[in-house]
């Protein structure tokens, strides 16, 4: 041991502030255990799941950092996440070229999928966009009664078949509709499933089949609904809904309560799938795009970048 | 997941040759998987930590039963420890108060509250003859009294009239009223979701709580819910005051740590859970199946424990001989057999395996069922003692009466005597692993053809 490194084992085992002064003073530090543990719980805590907590502690771990007290460090870790997100973090951006940009919206029960296409179609159509709705939950009470509410708000026809008629069926003829009405984007909301269930999973690659009968690059985009509460089951609905009906982004909703959605990470991380937008809010202006640095101050409690 | 932890515990131990009580280090680098499988399995994190402990405790010092590899021996004092912690089955709905009872449907957006309102409704009216009223107090969603109305319908449960702009107090006073006025034994009240920091939202539920004074308040939860289960559990018992849980989308395939997270934190039974869309999917809760989930096994302690009541360890002692010796012939097969049938069958042992889904398609690809293992059996039987001992005397002729004599056809046999080279080459390959490999091997080369 050199008289360096006994000065500083010396200094870690004390605690007062000169110490920590000296610490400053002498520049670089290592992170000790106890933080990186301490990060590595508020991660999972977060929902980023104890594998990738674990492997971003570790990233960590190697590094110095000036002061490497509590706050520095996890800014360190947040700009490790913020880096891992960066390149999921891309909104929906409908292309003229389509005729309509069809996208359909997909979750299981309960993700928000009819909150969130009403609130892409106001803000579509506050861009000056034509938008229209399929009501395509034609499974769950009142949840056509829901969109066309939505539709009201937002001033966007909502198209609407009987309660339980095939969701295919509709979704055919609300791209007719759009397709003769030069309708820009039309949004087809879907029932809502668990990504276990075979059968209604079917039902939407059937949706995905009928509607490609009128437009063979329809739909432009297949967007999977995420609950920021969903913990990592978050990972096998991803991987299901992908392979099943090529889901190519991600909208997380109700970031405006305690949960954090950190195991968009992990999916960032698996799948690298885009994150167009999330959710903050039951105003149907409530819906941001993904910032990946806000995103990582939150997962650890660091206020937003100014 | 359970694959992992099994094979994961299963490194640990293979390490540590020794059998008998297990040490405090065997313990901890168990628990420490144990902690990865819990986390994974979403139970949140401070409730592992205390559940760690308490598995510690009971772990270190105990005696290993024969039959069962250290690795299932925690596993199953992790399990009997979850299943503790979970709470006793089937905690009933309290309706002990003066009709009509009402009770309070709480949670989060997009738990499932209302669907478990009907849920609720239709179990009462069918299995306990109960009259109930269902009113949804939920202002904010759109058409979120209607969705209640709808449901109302299809289960033929009626639903308080919706008096358009109404505060939930109002209509929470106004349907305690009907269900007086009306003779109703029972009052569900549907909340809106809320969030657990909204203070407007969870003032306005413990208001509603206080006008009605709700013989049971269920959280309603989903179970896929992560880490956040605590914060959830927390700020609803604290403000609002929750009597029991209900745990929704359990037949999904998330594996419902969130059932553990809202125990601990609670305290309260997690009373029922839902299982499906349709309106009576609907079940008490058994703490053992949860345990099951959330460590992702299946009911392999259920397995373990058959094993330990059925497989007489001298047989397997003596098989174990054999294999070493590179020997193995029709008789182990047909005791290998015998001792399958005896623990509940292929689709017994099926039930209580890991990544049952996949093994489970393979089973249905291949036709596999229980019958198979009855004629096989026939077929073994059928054979002299000597070609039992010596694969090679099946020539087409014995092979045709063999068939006869079990009742199968050629072919039949013919997959047997696959089968069994199959199975012996694979019991020369590990013999050198020892018994348990040949075990395991022995019984999953059934499953192949």
């Amino acid at each position: 041991m050199s008289w360096f490194q006994k000065l500083k084992a010396g200094l870690q085992r004390s605690s007062n502030r000169l110490v920590d002064g000296i610490n400053r003073a002498l520049g670089r530090k290592r992170i000790d255990a106890a933080t990186l543990a301490e990060l590595e719980d508020a991660l999972i805590e977060a929902d980023l799941g104890p594998a990738v907590a674990h492997r971003l502690c570790e990233k960590l771990r190697a590094r110095k950092l000036d002061g490497a007290e509590g706050d520095a460090v996890r800014r360190a870790l947040a700009d490790e996440i913020s880096l891992i997100l960066a390149p999921v973090a891309r909104p929906f951006v409908p292309a003229p070229a389509n005729r309509p940009h069809v996208v359909l919206v997909v979750g299981v029960n309960g993700s928000g999928k009819t909150t969130t296409i009403g609130k892409f179609a106001n803000q579509l159509a506050a861009q000056g966009k034509r938008v229209m709705i399929a009501a395509g939950d034609t499974f769950r009470a009142a949840a056509i009664e829901q969109l066309r509410i939505w539709g009201e708000r937002a001033n966007v026809p909502v198209i609407i078949g009987a309660e339980h008629s095939d969701p295919a069926a509709l979704a055919f003829t609300a791209l007719e509709r759009a397709k003769a009405g030069n309708v820009d984007v039309l949004l087809i909301d879907t029932a809502g499933r668990l990504h276990n269930k075979a059968d209604l999973m079917a039902e939407l690659q059937k949706i995905v089949r009928v509607i490609r009968k009128l437009d063979e690059t329809a739909p432009h985009d297949t967007l999977l609904v995420l609950d920021a509460t969903i913990g990592q089951n978050a990972l096998q609905q991803v991987e299901t809904f992908m392979s099943l009906v090529a889901v190519n982004g991600l909208v997380v909703t109700k970031l405006d309560g305690t949960a954090r959605g950190g195991v968009v990470v992990a999916i960032a991380e698996k799948f690298a799938l885009r994150v167009v937008a999330i959710g903050v809010g039951e105003g149907i202006d409530d819906l941001s795009a993904f910032t990946p640095d806000d995103f990582a101050r939150g997962l650890l409690d660091l206020d937003a970048q100014p | 997941m359970f694959e992992n932890l099994t094979q994961k515990l299963g490194a640990v131990f293979d390490r540590l040759k020794r059998r008998g009580a297990l040490s405090e280090a065997d313990v901890d680098a168990a628990l420490r998987e144990v902690r990865v499988a819990l986390l994974e399995a979403d139970v949140a994190l401070p409730v592992v930590k205390d559940f760690i402990l308490g598995v510690r405790m009971k772990a270190v010092g105990q005696d290993v039963i024969r039959s069962v590899t250290p690795g299932q021996m925690v596993i199953k004092i992790v399990h009997d420890h979850l299943v503790d912690t979970l709470g006793a089955a089937a905690s009933e709905i309290n309706l002990r108060a003066t009709p009509p009872v009402p009770i309070l449907m709480v949670g989060l957006q997009g738990s499932g509250k209302t669907t478990t309102t009907a849920k609720l409704a239709l179990r009462l009216v069918g299995r306990d003859k109960k009259k109930v009223l269902m009113a949804s107090l939920d202002v904010r969603r759109p058409a979120a009294q209607e969705q209640l109305a709808v449901l109302g319908t299809q289960a033929n449960v009626p639903t308080l009239p919706i008096v358009a702009g109404q505060d939930p107090v109002a209509i929470a006073r106004r349907a305690m009223e009907t269900g007086a006025k009306e003779g109703y034994d029972v009052v569900l009240l549907d909340t809106a979701g809320r969030l657990s920091i909204d203070e407007e939202l969870m003032a306005e539920a413990a208001s509603v709580r206080d006008a009605v004074k709700p013989a049971e308040t269920l959280l309603v939860v989903d179970a896929m819910t992560g880490q956040d289960a605590v914060n959830t559990a927390k700020a609803f018992n604290e403000k609002i005051g929750v009597t029991g849980i209900v745990l929704t989308r359990v037949d999904g395939d998330a594996r419902g740590g969130a059932a553990l997270s809202m125990r601990a934190v609670t305290g309260r039974p997690i009373k029922l859970i839902g299982l499906g869309e349709k309106l009576d999917a609907l079940d008490v809760f058994h703490p053992d199946r949860i345990a099951g989930r959330i460590l992702g096994m299946g009911d392999v302690v259920g397995l373990v424990e058959r094993a330990a009541e059925t497989v007489e360890r001298e047989d397997a002692e003596a098989l174990a001989k054999k294999v070493q010796k590179g020997e193995f012939d029709f008789d182990d097969m047909a005791a290998q057999l015998k001792q399958l049938r005896k623990m509940g069958g292929l689709s017994g042992v099926m039930g209580m395996l890991p990544g049952i889904g996949k093994i489970k398609q393979q089973m249905a690809d291949a036709k596999v069922d229980d019958r198979l293992v009855r004629r096989q059996e026939a077929i073994i039987a059928s054979m002299t003692r000597a070609e039992r001992k010596n694969v090679k005397l099946l020539n087409g002729s014995r092979r045709r009466r063999i068939a006869t004599g079990s009742g199968t056809s050629v072919e039949d046999v013919n997959r047997l005597v696959k089968q069994f080279m199959e199975m012996s080459r694979m019991v020369k390959q590990v013999s050198k692993l020892g018994q348990k490999g040949m075990m395991r091997a022995g019984i999953s080369s059934l499953f192949r053809r």
